[in-house]
């Protein structure tokens, strides 16, 4: 992808996913993931568990980057080993997380999993918003609109991956917060997110999801015996954008393994299409029985009268 | 409307006649002071600075909602208990204007108010769930996210609750004497309900699809692509089990208010409503079953969730289906009326279940949602403010009996 078209794209980006699809895309992302590839040249970034030293850098990189507050020094960030002791989410003011789970191959070794929004293919969070405030966007990143939204907090329960969060404590303007997969930085050439620039060990992996799944793939097979043979994320509720290595079984390390491969917005679809047919066929029943109701009502009041006019004549 | 005067030549101004159920002021604010009152009074006088509390310091503070958990009883109870319970008027308005079920048509007022109220009610306790509560206009006005249920659920309150407004107006009018209104808004009678009828298929399926979005949170037992049709059909016996229920309770309170009482006319309509909330109890009963054969999620039966669905399921719909049955066969009509209400319990236990209960069920208990004091206190403010407003035009308009000026609606 040129220079030129991502800049129009992050430009159009506000208008919504309608209009960039008409610059080219060649598959629309409300579609069913099964069937469609969605924005094949979106980015992914691939994390490798079994390369993750705890260190938390990239936690301080995303607070310094998005400027989100209670943030610490540096150092403290890599000292501070006491915060493995609970397993962590994301807050209002954490975008991501890095949690420590046993290893059951090698106890020495812990693993540690760096947690944030998976900027799905076909979002649920996307789908549940009533005012359209989150928008796949064509790069992956999965955005939130604070100036639209009006706080019912439907995203939060309709994440698979529980990921976005609120900010309770804000009276008056709360929002919801996730990762922004750092669009801005992405949408420009060369852009990589925060997190990712920020890990001393390269445990992730910034580029194309497509190459990323292969890549995933590769790893599998070069490494007999390192990973279990599962990408996490190629297919998960239609496939993420973030893709996950593991050593072990994904349940063991707090993944949801349970979630299936179909895409959220799928679910109420069926539902959704039965709104149309409610408003034509309801009323035209409704119109119908009414009439008979009057036609009924009128033949029994005609006859009460003929009766009555039978009855006088005698 | 009882016109108690104070003396035999006193002449209510329009003021006293419609504000202060035609009494000088003086004597209307003595005969306010009822036990009833004072209950009040005190709710009133802790509600009303949690609801001021929960607008000036926020979410955090007044509920106990989280990252994990982002709706409690302000959504569980208030929103989806509100509505499902406010079916009446939708289902009283079928059965009366387009099914011409003449003999339960002095109940079409009352449940119309009831149904407005409700509605009206849930929307306001939805307000202080929202954290931007300022921008309730938002999905109507300024971006539309047709995708989401939600989207459908908005749309669809707003519209039926004007709908409700257009179904109870000819009351109004008539309160204030206005005859050529009042005929026209009868006329939008026959209209309003067919509309109605549509969003209210819709809305109350489609507060119940909010939750298809959520099959990993979600119990089994509690989650099928059956959802629409059972928050639909229990609606339904939401509302005529609210119906049966308000109106004793009305033709008790507000006795006075009605000419020609018949307690056995009243009787025989219970019995009616009685034998249709057990038939719409068997139905849904077999929809949750076969939701439960749909989904394979026998095994679920024999684990905590499972004992606790099957209180749900047997305890509150099969066996008040049976008992009603029986009760309307035997024409026991106080038996209707008390099982009335553990439908309506039953009702409230499965919207409970549903967006509580059995939400978030895989979180640790540490984890999981209790309802914050305040939370239950703001619920129990709306609820009264609601009962309030309810009390105040029962008091002023021809709810519960004709007006003697006006001719009987026709259309």
């Amino acid at each position: 992808m040129d220079a030129d078209r991502r800049a129009f794209l992050k430009v159009l980006a506000g208008a919504g996913m309608a209009t960039a699809l008409g610059v080219g895309m060649p598959a629309s992302a409300s579609a069913d993931g099964d069937a469609l590839p969605g924005y094949p040249d979106q980015f992914g970034v691939l994390v490798d568990t079994t390369v993750c030293i705890g260190c938390r850098r990239c936690e301080w990189a995303c607070k310094e980057t998005n400027k989100l507050p209670n943030e610490k020094s540096l150092r403290e960030y890599e000292k501070d080993q006491a915060v493995f002791a609970k397993l962590r989410r994301t807050h209002a003011d954490t975008f991501t997380v890095v949690n420590r789970f046993p290893n059951p191959r090698d106890a020495s070794k812990p693993i540690y999993v760096k947690k944030q929004c998976m900027h799905c293919y076909e979002p649920g969070c996307a789908s549940s918003c009533f005012v359209k405030a989150f928008t796949k966007q064509p790069v992956g990143a999965v955005t939130y609109d604070a100036s639209l939204c009006v706080g019912c907090r439907y995203c939060m329960a309709a994440c698979p991956f529980d990921m976005p969060a609120y900010q309770y404590y804000d009276a008056f303007t709360p929002q919801v917060t996730k990762c922004t997969f750092c669009f801005d930085r992405i949408s420009k050439e060369g852009g990589v997110p925060a997190c990712v620039t920020m890990c001393p060990v390269e445990t992730m992996t910034f580029g194309k999801r497509t190459d990323l799944i292969d890549l995933g793939h590769k790893k599998i097979r070069d490494n007999p015996g390192r990973y279990v043979n599962h990408v996490y994320g190629e297919r998960e509720v239609g496939g993420t954008s973030w893709l996950y290595l593991s050593s072990v079984p994904f349940n063991t390390i707090g993944f949801r393994t349970d979630l299936g491969t179909v895409p959220i917005p799928t679910l109420s679809k069926p539902f959704l299409s039965l709104v149309s047919p409610v408003f034509i066929v309801i009323p035209a029943l409704a119109m119908g029985f009414y009439s008979f109701k009057k036609r009924r009502d009128k033949l029994a009041e005609e006859e009460i009268k003929k009766a009555l006019e039978k009855k006088e004549g005698k | 409307m009882d016109a108690i005067t104070a003396t035999p030549d006193f002449k209510p101004t329009w003021v006293q006649e419609k504000l202060f159920l035609g009494m000088p002021f003086k004597e209307y604010l003595r005969s306010n002071y009822t036990l009833f009152n004072a209950v009040v009074a005190f709710i009133l006088a802790i509600g009303i600075p949690v609801i001021l509390y929960r607008l000036i310091y926020g979410l955090g503070p007044s509920t106990n909602l989280s990252d994990n958990n982002p709706w409690g009883i302000w959504i569980g109870f208030d929103m989806l208990c509100g509505v499902a319970l406010a079916a009446g008027g939708f289902v009283i308005g079928t059965a009366v204007h387009l099914l011409g079920m003449k003999e339960y048509s002095f109940l079409f007022r009352p449940a119309v108010l009831t149904g407005f109220l409700g509605y009206l009610f849930a929307i306001i306790a939805l307000t202080f769930d929202l954290g931007r509560y300022y921008r309730i206009p938002y999905p109507m006005v300024v971006s539309w996210g047709v995708n989401s249920v939600l989207f459908l659920v908005a749309w669809h309150v707003a519209l039926y609750l004007t709908c409700q407004f257009v179904e109870w107006c000819p009351a109004i009018w008539e309160w204030l004497n206005l005859t050529k209104l009042r005929r026209i808004f009868v006329k939008a009678t026959l209209g309003a309900t067919i509309f109605g009828v549509c969003l209210s298929m819709l809305h109350q399926s489609a507060l119940g699809s909010i939750f298809l979005l959520m099959p990993e949170k979600l119990h089994p037992l509690w989650y099928s692509e059956y959802i629409p049709l059972w928050f639909f059909m229990s609606a339904i016996v939401g509302g005529i089990a609210m119906t049966i229920i308000e109106s004793m309770a009305s033709h008790r309170l507000f006795a006075h208010q009605i000419k020609n009482h018949d307690p056995e006319h009243l009787n025989r309509v219970t019995l009616g409503l009685g034998k249709a909330a057990s038939v719409t109890l068997f139905a849904y009963f077999f929809m949750k079953v076969i939701g439960l054969a749909h989904g394979n999620n026998w095994h679920y039966l024999d684990t905590a969730y499972g004992y606790w669905y099957l209180v749900e399921v047997i305890g509150f719909v099969f066996i008040p289906a049976m008992a009603l049955m029986y009760a309307v066969q035997n024409n026991r009509v106080r038996m209707v009326r008390g099982w009335a209400v553990v439908a309506v319990i039953g009702i409230i236990l499965n919207r409970l279940n549903q967006s509580i209960i059995a939400f978030n069920w895989h979180l640790d208990w540490a984890d999981r949602y209790v309802p914050h004091w305040m939370e239950v206190v703001l619920t129990v403010t709306i609820v009264t403010i609601g009962i309030l407003t309810f009390r105040w035009i029962m008091n002023r308009m021809p709810i519960l009996y004709d007006h003697p000026d006006f001719e009987p609606e026709e259309h």
